[in-house]
Order: structure tokens, then C-alpha cells, then sequence
């Protein structure tokens, strides 16, 4: 078990990555020229309530452990904002990737 | 208080780099983010590895925060503005502990790291030499802080407030949705608890909301301001935030921070647990 609470390094995903039981939210913020590295990444359910947050990394990957649902993912980066929706129902690997303009 | 008296802008910190007897500090659980650039002038405060007993599980004692601050040349008339990720996770919990010893002080950073990087402020990865000083504690005022007794003490006679996230109080979740989900002890919430995610206090670029928009959203959420309350997560981290809010922002007198949070509660043997989203009410 992780004895803090920040989020650990983010990683891109594995094509055919096993998740086990976890339901993996995961994916790339990218901007005008391409991956946007840095931007902080919020998930919101269905209803816009927060659940979580995490620093994209340089290469613009984020991840997220979340419950089963619908979820909104949402970036905010100096030069601008984007999100998008991802419908992660079970277990596996849910991609995603948000546009920032 | 005033917002004033407990919170800078990020305006407010970038005029003040330079100012005497100001000392910025980035207090973070990941310091790669320090070593990456941080604000100018500011120096490091390891959450993990500073502020916590390295074998037990508490906090540095007198001793050990007199040494910390000393070498970090922090004097006890200087004006701390405490500042980290996480949307100021750590930095509250720091601004708590530092109260906790009695540096009153100190300053959060509206936002933190946060709002300094959307606003596009300088970071910069030059560590600054400050001389050592003479830093001298008080004892724990504990009248900030909460043990597991007095928390078990308080179902459904105090105001506790479950700050983590919705899936996290329902028992869906044993940690926030940013980190794996293993865990060894039980999901839920302590009986009677309020869930008020610390997320509803805070704007999207992580300021703290005002005292009207607190005051509303506490209210809303059926929390009894004449009573004591007790604010907790699951490591206290995300609580030590809401205690900020509640008694930094909103004033109120008798507010405690249970830094054991769900990781002792979820785990001790024979208290009351509850599941699914029903609450306090």
C-alpha cells in the first residue's frame, strides 16, 4: 500500500497492458505541436465532481485508478484547457486523449 | 482572520521573492518536483522524510523540528510561505504542523505550485544557501490535533468531516483515484461523518474558495458550527487542507486535523464502519 497520497510518476500506457482488476483511466494530453507535457489532469464523474488529479508527464501521459463509470477528464495548461469523456465500465485499460487549445 | 492573514496571492509572492525576512518553502511528497524548478528563493521541505518520524508513525518530535527548521535557516521571526503540489495537499498539512509548534507566521500560497505554473511564473532549479539558524519549537498545541480515541469519542457527537473523495467514503475506494487501489484495511467511512470532498473547497486552479462560498457549502452539508469538529482522510494530508479551510478561513474556534485518518481508523479492530454515501445526516 502507498503511504502518501501525491500521485506517482506518470507513464505512458502498454499496447495490451494487464490492469488486473484496476480500472485504468490513462492517456496523452497533447497541443498544438503534438504531446503537451505538464498540464494537471483532473477526473470528474458523470455529475462534474471532482475525484482526482495528477501532473501530466513531460511526454503528456496521465493515469488514473478509477471506479467503474463514466468519466470526464480535464486539462489545464498555461497556454489553454481541453477535455474529453471516457467510458471505462470494468477492469482493463480505458484510453484517452484530451486536446488542449 | 482574513483571507490576508492566512493566504498570499501568487501577485503577492512573486513581488515578495526578495523581500528580508520572507522564506519561501515547497513542502512535497514527490521532490523531483523541486528539483525540476520551484520558485525562486524557495527552499525544500520533504514531507516524507522530514516532517515524519522516520520508525513510528508521528511526526518529528520538538526536538526534531527545532533541528529541521534550523538548518533549513528558517528564524522564528521569519514569514513562511508554505507552497507544494497536490493543490497545496502537503503545504497545508505543513502551515498545520508548523501552528502545531507554534510558528504562527506563516502563510499559504493561494493555489500553490499549481497556480504559480497556470499563470506562468518563473521556476528555476538554483537551491538556495541559506545560513543555519537558531530555531526554537513550542510544545504540540493539541488542541489542533486529533487522536483515535477522542475520534471514536465523537460519533454522533461532534461534526466529522470526511474530506476524501465520494467513492472513497461510499467504500468503493480505498485511495484517491491517482494511486493503485491495494490496500489491507476495510473501505467506509467512521459512522456520522459529513462527506465534504476537500475538492468543493478549492477553485480549479486550487485557490481556496472564500468564506461565503465555505460558510454555504458547509451549511449545505449539514455541518453544526456550534459544535467541535474533526476533519480527517486517509492520511491526513488532504484533511489538514480542510482544517485550513474551516479554521483559517471560516473562523471557526475549535476544529482538529486526525492526521491517523482511514489508515488507522479503517484498520483498528472493534470500532463502528460505514459504507455506501448516506453520511452524517
Amino acid at each position: 500500500m502507498s503511504d502518501g497520497c501525491g500521485a506517482p510518476e506518470q507513464t505512458a500506457v502498454v499496447t495490451g497492458e494487464d490492469t488486473g482488476d484496476q480500472v485504468v483511466v490513462a492517456g496523452k494530453v497533447t497541443g498544438g505541436e503534438g504531446a503537451l507535457g505538464g498540464a494537471y489532469v483532473r477526473l470528474l464523474n458523470a455529475d462534474g465532481e471532482f475525484a482526482g488529479e495528477v501532473q501530466a508527464s513531460p511526454e503528456g501521459d496521465f493515469r488514473f485508478y478509477a471506479a467503474p463509470g463514466e468519466w470526464k477528464v480535464r486539462a489545464l495548461h498555461r497556454s489553454g484547457n481541453g477535455e474529453a469523456t471516457v467510458d471505462a465500465a470494468g477492469p482493463g485499460l480505458h484510453q484517452v486523449t484530451i486536446a488542449v487549445a | 482572520m482574513s483571507r490576508e492573514d492566512v493566504l498570499v496571492t501568487t501577485q503577492w509572492a512573486e513581488e515578495n521573492l526578495n523581500t528580508p525576512g520572507v522564506v519561501f518553502a515547497e513542502v512535497d511528497e514527490d521532490t523531483t518536483a523541486y528539483e525540476g524548478g520551484h520558485i525562486p528563493g524557495a527552499v525544500r521541505i520533504d514531507w516524507k522524510t522530514e516532517l515524519q518520524d522516520p520508525v513510528r508513525r508521528d511526526f518529528v518530535d520538538k526536538e526534531g523540528f527545532e533541528k529541521l527548521l534550523s538548518a533549513k535557516g528558517i528564524s522564528n521571526d521569519d514569514l513562511v510561505i508554505l507552497y507544494g503540489g497536490n493543490n497545496n495537499w502537503f503545504a497545508a498539512y505543513a502551515y498545520w504542523y508548523f501552528k502545531l509548534y507554534g510558528h504562527d507566521k506563516v502563510k499559504l500560497l493561494d493555489g500553490g505550485r499549481k497556480k504559480w505554473e497556470l499563470d506562468g511564473r518563473d521556476l528555476v532549479k538554483e537551491v538556495p544557501d541559506r545560513p543555519a539558524t537558531n530555531y526554537k519549537a513550542s510544545d504540540q498545541d493539541l488542541s489542533l490535533r486529533a487522536f483515535r480515541d477522542e475520534v471514536v469519542d465523537a460519533i454522533n457527537t461532534k461534526n466529522l468531516v470526511d474530506v476524501r473523495s465520494p467513492d472513497e467514503f461510499s467504500g468503493k475506494l480505498v485511495a484517491p483515484a491517482h494511486l493503485p487501489q491495494e490496500s489491507a484495511q476495510r473501505g467506509g467511512h467512521i459512522p456520522s461523518a459529513l462527506n465534504v470532498p476537500w475538492a468543493q473547497t478549492a477553485n480549479e486552479d486550487g485557490t481556496f474558495k472564500t468564506a461565503e462560498e465555505l460558510k454555504e457549502l458547509y451549511e449545505n452539508a449539514g455541518l453544526d458550527t456550534s459544535k467541535a469538529t474533526i476533519a480527517y482522510c486517509r492520511i491526513g494530508e488532504r484533511s489538514s487542507h480542510t482544517w485550513f479551510a474551516l479554521h483559517e478561513l471560516m473562523d471557526l474556534k475549535d476544529v482538529k486535523n486526525y492526521d491517523g485518518s482511514w489508515t488507522e481508523y479503517g484498520s483498528l479492530v472493534g470500532v463502528p464502519v460505514e459504507t455506501g454515501s448516506n453520511g452524517g445526516k
